[in-house]
Formats: C-alpha cells, sequence, structure tokens
C-alpha cells in the first residue's frame, strides 16, 4: 500500500536539522503496524504502518480529512484500531485505555483548545501532574502524615520549571479561559509537558497563530525535543514550519500512508505533489511539469 | 416571637443538612452528569445501616457511625461500578430512569428489611436538646450542624487544594482531555458516587436520630431537588446556600401558616413554590454556569 520511498536506509544522522538526540541508531519508541480505523461505513485509515525513533521530530501532514488526527487519536488511545497493531516502547498497548497510555508516557494536546477554562494556568498544569502522585485518596487526606505535602512541593518546582521554559510567569495565577489564543495553547502545551511524557502528540499546535507566535511554538518544539529529549509527534498545515523542524515526515491522504522520509525527500515525492496540489495527471512520470504548467 | 426565631434557628440547621445531601447530589451530576433520583435512599440506607449496628449488634455510637460510613462508601462503589458503568455513553434519560429504578428498589427493599414503621435510635445523647441563646434545639441539630460545616469546608478544600479534587473537576470538565492526561474516568466516577453516599449517610443518621428511621426519610431526596436547582445543579457553594435558603424557607412558611394563613402543610410546599417563581427569572439557578454558545 505505502509504496513510497523511505529514508531508514540513509540514516538519520546526515539531514541538516537532525540534532545530536536523533542521531543515535533509530531505537524504535513507537511503532504502528497495519492500522485500520473504520468507522461503520468510512474508512478513516487503511493499513498505515510506521515507526517513530525515539528522540526523533516525527511530523504527519496531508490534506483536510487524510486521517492525521485519527492516526494520532490511535496512538494516545482515544481510538481504537479496527484491525492492526500499536506498540509503544515494544510493549503492545492496542487495547489500552488512553489514561493507562498516559501514565505509560504518552502525552497530547488537542487541535481544538482544550483547557480548563475555568481553571487558574496554574491548576491546569497541575492536573498534568496527576498521574506523578503517588498519593491516593486516602492517603492524600492524611495529608501531613504521609508526605503529600513534601510530593507536592517537589512537584510545584517542576511545574515552575516548565512554567519558565514557556515563558508563562506572567500568567500563573490567571484565569486559563481568560488568555489569549496564543498564550492558551501555551499553556496547553505546558500542561501536556508536565505529564513528563516520552513522546508527546501535538495537534496542530500551530493553527489560528499569527507569524510571531508560529515561530515562538516552533523554537519551542525544537527545544522540547532537544533539550527535554522528548520525542515529538506532530501535526501541522504550515509546510514552511514542517519541514524546517522535523526530522521526518510521513504523508497521508485518503487514510492512507503516500510518503514517509526526511522533509526533501517528501517534497520531492511526486505522489505527495499530486496529493497537495489536487491536479488529476495520467502521466505519472513527469508530475514536475504538470506542477509547473497548473502554476502558469 | 420567640417561635419565629426558634423556627429560623431550626431552618437554619435543617437547611444546613439539605445543603449537605444537595451537596453530594452536585458531586455526582458535576462528575457523570447524572441526575441521581435515588439520593434521598442513600439517606435511607445509611441511617438503616447505622440504627441496625446500633440496636441489633448494641454497638456504641462511636463506633457504629463510622462502619456506617466506610460501608456507604463501598456501597456507593459498588453500585457505580455494577449498575451505572454500563450505563455510561447511554443516553441521559435511560440513566435517569435507572436511578428512578434504583429509588424504587431501595425503598422496597428497606421496607422488607426493618419494617414500615418509624424506629427511634437509642439515645445517644445525655441530653435530647440543648440551650441555645435561650432557645431548645436538639443536641444532634447542634452536633449536626457542626459536622455539616465540617463536611462543607472539607468539600471546599478537597475541590480547592487536592489533586484529586483537581483531577475530579478535570473530570467534570471535560473527560477525553482528562484522560489525556493520565486521570481515570472510571475511577473518578466511583469515587464520587462513593464520597456522595457516605455524606448522604451523614445527613440520613442525622434526621434519624431526631425523627426515627422510616421510609419518610428518601423525602429529604425530593426536598434537595429544589435546593439543588436553586443554587444551580452545577455548583457547590450553590448547593450550600440552595439547602440553607429551603430550610429557613420552609420554617418561615410554615410560620406565617400556622399564625395568620392556616392553609395547611406549607411546610412542604412553600419551597417548591419558591423554585417555580426562582427558575422563571434565572433559568440557570442562582449560581449555575449558563451555557453560552458562541457562533
Amino acid at each position: 500500500m505505502s509504496g513510497a520511498p523511505v529514508a531508514s536506509h540513509r540514516g538519520h544522522a546526515s539531514s541538516a536539522p537532525a540534532s545530536k538526540n536523533a542521531s543515535s541508531t533509530a531505537e524504535t519508541i513507537f511503532e504502528a503496524r497495519g492500522v485500520n480505523l473504520r468507522f461503520g461505513g468510512v474508512q478513516a485509515l487503511t493499513d498505515v504502518s510506521f515507526g517513530i525513533r525515539k528522540g526523533e521530530l516525527f511530523s504527519i501532514i496531508g490534506p483536510n480529512g487524510a486521517g492525521k488526527t485519527s492516526m494520532v487519536n490511535c496512538i494516545s488511545g482515544r481510538y481504537k484500531p479496527t484491525d492492526g497493531k500499536v506498540y509503544f516502547k515494544g510493549r503492545d498497548v492496542t487495547g489500552m485505555t488512553p489514561n493507562h497510555r498516559a501514565s505509560l508516557g504518552i502525552g497530547r494536546t488537542f487541535q481544538n483548545l482544550a483547557l480548563f477554562g475555568h481553571m487558574t494556568v496554574l491548576d491546569n498544569i497541575m492536573v498534568g501532574r496527576h498521574h506523578l502522585l503517588k498519593n491516593n485518596f486516602l492517603t492524600g487526606s492524611l495529608y501531613w502524615l504521609t508526605g503529600a505535602r513534601k510530593e507536592e512541593l517537589a512537584h510545584r518546582r517542576e511545574v515552575e520549571e516548565i512554567i519558565d521554559f514557556l515563558e508563562i510567569q506572567h500568567v500563573r495565577k490567571a484565569t486559563a479561559g481568560t488568555l489569549s489564543y496564543g498564550l492558551r495553547k501555551r499553556v496547553e502545551l505546558a500542561r501536556a509537558i508536565a505529564l513528563k511524557p516520552d513522546l508527546i502528540l501535538l495537534d496542530e499546535p500551530m493553527a489560528g497563530m499569527n507569524l510571531e507566535e508560529k515561530e515562538d511554538m516552533a523554537r519551542y518544539i525544537v527545544d522540547l525535543n532537544e533539550e527535554f529529549g522528548m520525542t515529538v509527534v506532530m501535526i501541522e498545515h504550515d509546510m514552511g514550519v514542517v519541514m524546517d523542524i522535523s526530522h521526518r515526515v510521513m504523508v497521508l491522504e485518503f487514510g492512507k500512508k503516500i510518503a514517509e522520509g526526511m522533509p526533501e525527500e517528501v517534497l520531492a515525492n511526486p505522489r505527495v505533489r499530486r496529493a497537495y496540489l489536487g491536479e488529476d495527471d495520467e502521466d505519472e512520470a513527469a508530475p514536475a511539469t504538470a506542477v509547473r504548467k497548473e502554476v502558469a | 416571637m420567640t417561635l419565629f426565631f426558634q423556627l429560623l434557628v431550626n431552618g437554619l440547621i435543617v437547611g444546613a443538612l439539605y445543603g449537605v445531601v444537595a451537596m453530594s447530589f452536585v458531586l455526582i451530576y458535576k462528575a457523570s452528569r447524572i441526575v441521581n433520583f435515588a439520593q434521598g435512599e442513600f439517606l435511607l440506607i445509611g441511617a438503616w445501616t447505622c440504627w441496625w449496628l446500633l440496636t441489633s449488634w448494641q454497638l456504641p455510637f462511636w463506633l457504629g457511625f463510622p462502619i456506617t460510613l466506610v460501608f456507604m462508601l463501598i456501597f456507593g462503589v459498588v453500585l457505580q461500578v455494577v449498575v451505572l458503568r454500563p450505563m455510561i455513553g447511554e443516553p441521559i434519560i435511560s440513566v435517569i430512569m435507572v436511578t428512578i429504578g434504583l429509588s424504587i428498589v431501595f425503598q422496597a427493599a428497606m421496607k422488607w428489611m426493618f419494617g414500615v414503621f418509624a424506629k427511634p435510635f437509642p439515645p445517644i445523647f445525655a441530653h435530647a436538646t440543648m440551650d441555645v441563646f435561650g432557645l431548645q434545639v436538639q443536641t444532634v441539630y447542634v452536633v449536626s450542624l457542626g459536622i455539616s460545616i465540617l463536611i462543607m469546608a472539607g468539600f471546599g478544600w478537597f475541590f480547592k487544594y487536592s489533586r484529586l479534587g483537581l483531577a475530579m473537576r478535570a473530570t467534570a470538565f471535560d473527560q477525553q482531555v482528562a484522560q489525556s492526561l493520565g486521570i481515570s474516568v472510571r475511577q473518578m466516577f466511583a469515587m464520587s458516587w462513593a464520597i456522595s453516599a457516605m455524606v448522604s449517610a451523614v445527613a440520613g443518621v442525622t434526621v434519624g436520630v431526631v425523627n426515627g428511621v422510616s421510609s419518610a426519610l428518601s423525602f429529604f431526596g425530593i426536598k434537595v431537588f429544589p435546593a439543588v436547582i436553586l443554587g444551580g445543579l452545577d455548583s457547590v457553594i450553590g448547593a450550600v446556600v440552595g439547602g440553607l435558603i429551603v430550610g429557613v424557607l420552609e420554617n418561615v412558611a410554615h410560620y406565617l401558616d400556622s399564625q395568620w394563613l392556616n392553609w395547611g402543610n406549607m411546610y412542604e410546599i412553600a419551597p417548591f413554590y419558591v423554585l417555580i417563581a426562582i427558575l422563571m427569572v434565572k433559568p440557570y439557578g442562582l449560581f449555575g454556569t449558563k451555557d453560552i454558545e458562541r457562533v
């Protein structure tokens, strides 16, 4: 199904944006094998297989309705594939609930802002720490005796570090619902980071942002990947950013994988060009000229 | 005039109890969007359990009461897991029918097990009434007021400062997001039912000690509706305020009725008149969240 060239034979280190942590030889952190997803008569994903390497910044692109978010939901556990398996850190997680996967180390942000609007920024981020807290309902009620207090202080310190990293100190105590769009996106990212995930899924982190906000966000994502060492999976429509910061890119169209590889390879792929320009040319051999024709 | 103050104080104390039950009702609604028509039966079951421990097993109150609470905690979890968990994702009307069904089943079961007549608790306090600023008030009411305030403060602390409370608020707000943050929605649901059943039992035992235990206790569950809707279905503070208003209101109405109107039974009906009036002015209750739809 997926006949596109795969970059693996060329290795990673040769690509310019690939950083130190991505250069290590391909330890796969997440793998999808033959994932199919059907909603009644709608085939959202067809036989999608791919692997994400540890420390990689991996982007999923494709036209609208290509199944990008469905794929991310299969990773996070919100959807269970109709067929096929997904593996995280070598473990079969296909049947696992989203919250279980979150505690294994998969964090995510959502396409449409999903902050807890009535809570403060700090509380929003603290929710992300939930699964890291050892104290349960009963021991937590004996707050002073069971170390719940000490535990919380330690968490607060780490949360402050995340707040510093994303430069949202000034809105720490503000109610999340009152913030500007760009800031809310950042708080959502902070909340996902607070989980300390090994793999973080970003569903359109830059949608609806202006140029400046996009640049900031791109910087945070690169830092997240390089300094925090998190493996990042990103869905994004802004091709400029995707090609700039991704190590590898996978392209979906109508639920099928049509290409996977390094940004420049994917850009050069004729099928990808066709998918994006939507032109229907019978001459498969010379898509480049066709594109030129189209533009002219 | 003494009668008026007497009723006012009674109203506040009973109102605090309404507030506590209303809070546990709101807790379930907030976490899982389930309108629990069996809330009154939680009081009933709690009161009967405690009564049974105290009379059949001759346990002292200080031992029987905590055992009752532990039992209700387990009861709440089991109820949620066995009956309500399979209903997740079903239409809300089906879930409501289930809680109405539960209420009928529990009522019948309690009558079957303990009979239809009101049974008095063995005396718990040395003096049944005590003197508060020259007013005669049932000792158990004074104690229950203390407990109510404690529970309310506990709720406030729990939701505002504890991580589990935060997780519960997150679940109430958006289950998908909560899950993506590693919160088990099932656990949160089970917990909300457990706490709700336990807190309701406190109120059940209190009222049972004053009036004796009978199926009339579950009428409390119906009285809670005006309190909850008055305060706004999803507001914990609203539930407390609503409870106090209803408690005072029924006593004031009773006073007016007995002094001048002589219409009879205003005690039971007045809160519902006010409920209708308030809903006409503020359809979301005093503290409820309005659903704002942005186009």
